[in-house]
């Protein structure tokens, strides 16, 4: 769980967090730079127990790895997955109960505005990113036959520089600390923070695959990539900003208006389509073939859909201000792009999904496989609804209701959720080097409990969105406005609950996951009988 | 030509070329991804109905800015919009539609993306003190219909008056155009647009319309509410929409 080389890295990085905390101008900095300065000592710990010295007094070197490759740090953000899993949708959960009982606001740190950005972040960045960049460490090694570039401590500092953004950001936004960029709220110094170990991230990948020993660098390398190189640049601009003091929490970003709204979106819609999207294809594109025992259907179709994805995506940000103050031509091209981009998805998809073809009756005993084939299903239903979304007339109707919160849910429950979930029930066996998963049965019931969470909270916010955005613009006859403001809220009251109860059922599964996944790691079988297999062939 | 023939000849386009070396594939893909954002960005800076002036516009006063950094802080954006969009509906539920101009001045945007509450980009002016303060307290009271959480807190924080001199300053970097003498006197315009001291330098620097009262109905200290409303006060009102006349085509 660590490495020597980073006991003197955190060890000087907890100096100059202690430095900070002492000159601090106002408390939550200093908060946050204690915090900061506990978290790198708890890094030098855990690396320095890990060490042991051997009998003639030397150090021993780091666990040599069955597979001859690094696993260490992928085997941690597996872990660190699972945890923020529960986490994010624990979060997720809350605050959808909230909007039906405000009652369970406790100010000033447990206020819906304050745990919102909490959810979100949770989900996207802890329980997403730990796995992307779990799952990069995993794909490049395979695929390029080599071990990481940077060795263990590189691959290390990657892990526990990105689990401590994760605490930082996660406790800022308890505080109040946000710049209120959506999906990129931490201040400066996090994404200061953020910076340094994205770029050693990419580093690592990068170096890793230079000195591949495959000629060819695999699709998912491709997207991989790009993920980590689109999610730098847009990270670098959009949080481009100028604090306050060197020692306090606040900062202005340099744009404004308009142009800073156009920014913002060109990074929240590339934060899904490079870090949701590309990121999480990569996954498709290595861990589906390999669970299922069959080649990517279409070598072809992987380099259309790469280049067009890729290049379409970085346009569509603009749909996201439909009908604002931003230039009409602007909202225009975001809308074609967006539209456009229907066709690479599903491009990407179809090459996800006929990657079973002779494989197809697996679906009936593997349930893992079953959850990532509904994964890209997810995938293509989102991508369908998101072009749909970005029409102008239609747009008008879904904007600022919760019919865009049932699209991103429906994307990141059903694609992000299923195929981290199934990924990880394909990787945990293979990390621990057990034969298989304590239980596939488990796995089926988090498979039906996933889904209809998702199919309750997806109808559920259909039905409320639709609703509140048509009482908006209701008129009776004698032209007058038929709805106050108030009353299109308290309309949306039971669609609220069943919200939340569907992410009851999601949070369910997720938990028969968490502990699936931790029987497994502790080496235990359930020793039951196939689900299955009991089916003959017809005659 | 035979079969074989053809298959020695060079492909015109071989992907594998890229796929083969790890700085082509770097290179294409910075390039590829690269061209969206600066066809759509940069122009913004250029055309004229984004950077247009109009009547009216001027920099937040040093206790509207501490308010707006206490909606900032809360999460209001995460319910609530500031961006009225040009349809009959909204025009009629919150005023006219919204203005590139009106948020020149902010640092971050705070046009919002999602209307669990209202939109506020008109708010200013709509609502009494007295009715914010009983709001903010407990919106049931005055809205039993609303969702919104209680933010009795705030009445009891007093604002950090004595940084607020460096707030402006920075702004002056990002390019709001505080002068020198607003830098200097923030601290003396805070308190005094809540009802402590003077308000004619205030007056002088920002003009006749600022609102100037204690805030928040408690006259002993300048608190995070007075802050507040003095922010949620001035939301949409510095732009004269009877003298305004927009400029060419588009928006």
């Amino acid at each position: 769980m660590g490495n020597i080389a980073l006991i003197p890295i955190f060890g000087a990085v907890s100096l100059l967090a202690i430095m900070g905390a002492a000159l601090a101008r106002d408390p939550e900095f200093a908060t946050h730079m204690w915090l900061f300065a506990a978290l790198a000592i708890a890094v030098v710990i855990i690396s320095a127990r890990g060490q042991k010295w051997a009998a003639d007094g030397a150090l021993a070197g780091p666990r040599v790895e069955a597979s001859g490759y690094i696993d260490g740090p992928i085997r941690a953000g597996v872990i660190a997955t699972a945890f923020w899993g529960i986490a994010g949708f624990v979060a997720g959960v809350y605050i959808a109960f909230q909007l039906a009982f405000p009652e369970l606001n406790f100010e000033p740190w447990l206020n819906f505005g304050r745990v919102r950005p909490l959810h979100t972040s949770a989900v996207i960045f802890a329980f997403g990113g730990s796995i992307l960049i779990a799952t990069a460490m995993h794909v490049v090694q395979r695929t390029c036959h080599a071990r990481l570039f940077g060795g263990e401590t590189l691959a290390w500092f990657v892990f526990w520089g990105y689990q401590i953004f994760i605490v930082l950001a996660a406790t800022g936004y308890l505080m109040g600390i946000t710049q209120s960029k959506e999906y990129a709220e931490p201040e400066w110094y996090v994404d200061l923070w953020l910076t340094i170990v994205w770029v050693a991230f990419l580093v690592m990948f990068l170096g890793t695959l230079v000195k591949r020993k495959e000629p060819h660098i695999y699709v998912a390398n491709w997207f991989y990539l790009a993920f980590i190189v689109t999610i730098a640049l847009l990270h670098v601009v959009n949080n481009a900003a100028v604090p306050v003091s060197f020692f306090g929490t606040k900062s202005y970003v340099i744009f404004s208006g308009v142009q800073d709204a156009l920014t913002q979106w060109w990074y929240g819609h590339n934060a899904v389509g490079f870090f949701l999207t590309a990121g999480f294809l990569a996954m498709m594109y290595y861990y589906i073939p390999k669970r299922a025992d069959r080649p990517v259907y279409s070598y072809r179709l992987s380099i259309v859909h790469f280049w067009s994805l890729v290049f379409l995506y970085i346009w569509a940000g603009p749909h996201h201000l439909h009908y604002t103050a931003l230039p009409d031509w602007a909202q225009t091209l975001g809308m074609t792009f967006s539209i456009m981009l229907w066709m690479p998805s599903w491009g990407g998809m179809i090459n996800g999904l006929m990657t079973l073809s002779g494989a197809w009756d697996k679906l009936r005993t593997d349930p893992v496989l079953r959850m990532m084939v509904l994964a890209v299903a997810f995938y293509g239903m989102s991508t369908f609804e998101g072009p749909m979304l970005s029409i102008k007339a239609v747009n008008s109707l879904s904007h600022y209701t919760d019919w865009t919160i049932g699209h991103v849910h429906s994307g990141a429950l059903g694609w992000n959720g299923m195929i981290t979930f199934g990924v990880v029930y394909y990787l945990v066996p293979v990390l621990w080097g057990r034969p298989e998963l304590y239980s596939l049965r488990l796995v089926s019931w988090h498979f039906w409990l996933a889904t209809l969470g998702i199919v309750l909270y997806a109808a559920s916010m259909w039905v409320s969105g639709i609703t509140q955005g048509l009482m908006w613009r209701e008129y009776n006859s004698d032209g007058y406005l038929v709805y106050s403001f108030a009353e299109t809220v308290a309309a949306l009251f039971p669609y609220y609950v069943m919200r939340a109860v569907g992410g009851l059922f999601f949070l369910t599964g997720a938990l028969i996951f968490v502990y699936n996944i931790a029987q497994t790691i502790r080496g235990r079988s359930a020793d039951e009988r196939p689900a299955a297999a009991a089916l003959q062939p017809a005659e | 030509m035979s079969d074989a023939t053809q298959e020695q000849k060079p492909k015109r386009f071989d992907h594998g070329r890229i796929e083969r070396n790890v700085s082509v594939l770097l290179v294409l893909t910075f390039i590829v991804v690269s061209i969206g954002g600066l066809v759509e960005i940069a122009p913004l800076f250029y055309v004229k109905n984004t950077i247009e002036k109009v009547d009216g516009m001027r920099p937040y006063t040093p206790l509207e800015l501490a308010g707006r950094n206490v909606y900032v802080r809360e999460g209001c954006y995460v319910c609530h919009s500031q961006m009225i969009r040009p349809f009959r509906d909204e025009v009629e539920r919150y005023g006219h539609y919204s203005l590139a101009a009106e948020s020149m001045y902010d640092h971050p945007f705070q046009w919002g993306s999602k209307r669990t509450g209202p939109d506020l980009a008109r708010v200013g002016g709509r609502y009494s003190d007295e009715w914010h303060i009983q709001h903010f307290r407990n919106p049931k009271a005055v809205v039993p219909e609303s969702i919104m959480p209680k933010y009795n807190f705030l009445f009891d924080r007093p604002i950090r008056a004595g940084m607020i001199a460096d707030d402006l300053a920075t702004n002056r970097i990002v390019g709001v155009p505080y002068t020198e003498a607003m830098v200097e006197s923030a601290e003396a315009d805070l308190r005094a647009q809540a009802g402590q001291g003077d308000a004619a330098g205030l007056l002088e620097r920002y003009g006749d319309k600022v609102n100037v009262r204690d805030f928040d109905g408690n006259g002993a200290s300048v608190t995070e509410m007075d802050a507040l409303i003095a922010y949620m006060q001035m939301l949409g009102t510095l732009v004269d929409f009877d003298s305004y006349e927009p400029t060419g085509a588009g928006r």
